[in-house]
């Protein structure tokens, strides 16, 4: 009886050293998992472009990393994801861009807690004890540069309308910014600054009801280059000559070429916001876990004015986005 | 006979109560459809007294044509739901129309070696696939024997994903020189008047004859009212139900083929919730949704209605931009509740 409860132990021991053995091999590898959300809008697209993209070069430059990428429709279906990711894949690492702050902290803290290397794009979570690093573009310099901008071109005077995006945080920060640019600008005048959810149609709408209301505008901030299309056609339906300015923001294939070309004289400039980070923030953390190093905790990818002489650089036309 | 989904006896009791009592109460029903008129004149009047370019020619026309899309749409819809059933997937459907209409023209252009023919087959097909879209829904509903609104609910995420899956998740977008070709068809006008306008006018109108005028429009009306009577009465239940749901997908590409060229792309953010649209603007004009009876006018007059509050809302600024739906949802359960009645 106590050779066989020994018996036991000592194969239990056994047992448990291969058990332990195995993960100390597999940790060479990494297995990195991504969370997106779905292409809905080009912006989305964009993102998913470019994650397939980041894993196509990088297992091919790495014998050792595994990327699987994953997307889904609505929060709750990538936090399913998120288990699924840890459950069954086994992720050792994790880049996620969550679709809320909020919903999406526990999940992703759940992955942590296992032992993934977790790394968050974009948007932040709640509590950031949650993450090992945070990747995101610059929402206040999307607001700032545009701002600048345009102050600038209308000689610090002159009459703006804006367009928003969909009631988020992301979208309040770039409003604040370029309102307290405007600030230094007491001649400008914010005429008014409606939502039109990062879609072309709504921008059509609420471009076509400004253009009734204001008999006189110099410069629209269509605060994306989705909204902007929109803008375009509004204006040149109601054949409008007083607006001089558009600015649109995150720097569209379409919009990139038209100010490379210097096709339309009220279009000369954009913001960068480009869906590449996911590339970045990838391509980052599967280095960095491979070389066994960790990321700096924030790594905010610059927006940057994007004119004529630089509109090369962030022309990708094979992209959706 | 198979058992019918819902056969509660209660069933053509209340139909028959319904029916005993409508004559009795006229001018009641006479308020009721006033409702929705009574609301929208209201709306002109606030519209006007808070920004006075609310009632220039430009704005009644952007605001006419805007509403074009969900208008026609909603005639169509007009008739699936006095006929019982209902149609969810109508934004979806409407975005993978115009987007296979964009490729289609975008390869015919230069194949077929004539823009302009090009366009017109490209017109043609989108009243082709609604037709087909609409075709396949009826025949799932009926010989198939699943409810409207599962079939509906699966074909709306089966269309968008579609789309999604051709756009690579970023835009489909018509070619210049087609697109410059194509314009006239929404941006052009005759006596002043835009086409959108003018086309969704002449659907109105023939939607209103069929409905009231023709037989098969007194059947759709008699499957909502009773299917089980209908059925006994000798009316062909599955071919007018199928007809119905035809009749939508030929309204929504009818309406796409005015879509495309506003602004001559199609992304997977195209005609998102217009089927929501759609139905409120035939509930708010007063078709009851459970069926059996609704008008075309009233139908015309609540689509006005609902493009009408945002306009306004975006023509002043003095309710927070945060409230605006808010504003857009008391506005239709206020006009809901002028025009109640039958329950």
């Amino acid at each position: 009886m106590t050779t066989f409860t020994r018996r036991i132990a000592l194969t239990a021991v056994a047992a448990a050293a291969i058990a332990a053995s195995l993960p100390a091999l597999a940790q060479e590898k990494v297995n990195l998992g991504v969370s997106i959300p779905a292409a809905t809008h080009s912006f989305m697209g964009g993102i998913n472009y470019w994650a397939n993209q980041a894993k196509k070069d990088l297992e091919k430059q790495h014998k050792d990393l595994k990327i699987t990428i994953k997307t889904a429709a609505n929060a709750s279906e990538q936090a399913n994801q998120l288990q699924d990711l840890t459950t069954v894949t086994k992720i050792n690492a994790l880049v996620v861009f969550p679709f809320e702050s909020a919903a999406l902290t526990k999940p992703v803290a759940q992955v942590k807690a296992k032992g993934a290397y977790v790394t968050v794009v974009d948007r932040g979570l709640t509590d950031t004890s949650a993450q090992d690093a945070y990747v995101a573009g610059d929402n206040t310099a999307f607001g700032k540069i545009p701002a600048e901008y345009i102050a600038k071109q209308l000689g610090g005077k002159g009459n703006i309308v804006a367009l928003r995006g969909i009631a988020t945080t992301l979208d309040n920060e770039r409003m604040d910014a370029f309102n307290s640019v405007l600030k230094g600008y007491p001649d400008i005048k914010l005429l008014d600054a409606k939502y039109a959810n990062w879609n072309r149609d709504d921008a059509f709408k609420v471009t076509q009801d400004y253009l009734t209301r204001f008999k006189n505008i110099d410069a629209i901030w269509a605060a994306d280059d989705d909204m902007a299309f929109g803008v375009l056609k509004a204006i040149s339906q109601a054949k409008r000559d007083d607006i001089k300015i558009i600015f649109g923001g995150a720097g569209a294939k379409d919009m990139v070429k038209t100010i490379m070309d210097g096709k339309d004289k009220r279009i000369t400039a954009d913001v960068s916001y480009s869906p590449k980070f996911i590339y970045d923030a990838i391509k980052l953390t599967a280095e960095a876990r491979l070389k066994g190093e960790k990321l700096p905790a924030t790594t905010i990818i610059p927006s940057v004015l994007i004119t004529k002489d630089n509109a090369k650089d962030f022309y990708h036309p094979d992209s959706p986005f | 006979m198979p058992p019918e989904p819902q056969p509660s006896p209660a069933a053509p009791d209340t139909a028959a109560g319904q029916r005993a009592t409508a004559p009795s109460h006229g001018w009641a029903e006479r308020l009721r459809a006033l409702g929705p008129v009574l609301g929208l004149v209201l709306l002109c009047v606030a519209g006007t007294a808070l920004n006075s370019d609310f009632a220039t020619l430009d704005n009644v026309m952007n605001v006419l044509t805007r509403t074009a899309f969900i208008g026609i749409i909603a005639v169509g819809m007009c008739f699936v739901i006095i006929s019982g059933g209902i149609d969810l997937s109508v934004g979806s459907m409407a975005a993978l129309i115009a987007g296979s209409v964009i490729m289609f023209i975008n390869w015919a252009g230069p194949a077929t070696g004539s823009p302009l023919m090009a366009v017109i087959l490209g017109a043609g097909l989108a009243v082709v696939l609604g037709a087909l879209f609409g075709l396949a829904h009826g025949l799932l509903i009926t010989k198939g024997r699943i409810e409207p609104f599962i079939v509906t609910l699966g074909t709306l995420g089966i269309f968008r994903a579609y789309l999604t899956y051709f756009s690579n998740g970023g835009a489909i977008t018509l070619d210049n020189e087609l697109s410059d070709l194509y314009a006239p068809v929404y941006y052009g006008s005759l006596l002043g008047v835009q086409v959108p306008v003018w086309i969704f006018l002449v659907v109105a109108i023939v939607g209103a004859l069929i409905l009231n005028r023709t037989a098969y429009g007194r059947y759709v009306q008699a499957i909502g009212s009773n299917e089980q009577v209908a059925r006994y009465a000798a009316v062909n239940v599955d071919r007018v139900k199928i007809l119905t749901y035809v009749l939508l997908g030929v309204c929504v590409g009818i309406a796409t083929l005015l879509y495309v060229p506003r602004l001559g792309s199609a992304s997977p953010t195209t005609g998102l919730l217009w089927e929501l649209e759609a139905i409120a603007a035939v509930i708010v004009g007063g078709t009851a949704l459970k069926g059996g009876a609704g008008s075309i006018t009233g139908t015309v007059i609540g689509a006005i209605l609902l493009s009408v509050i945002s306009n306004i809302l975006n023509l002043t600024s003095i309710i927070s931009v945060y409230l605006n739906a808010a504003v857009q949802g008391f506005v239709i359960i206020i006009v809901a509740f002028l025009q109640r009645g039958r329950r």
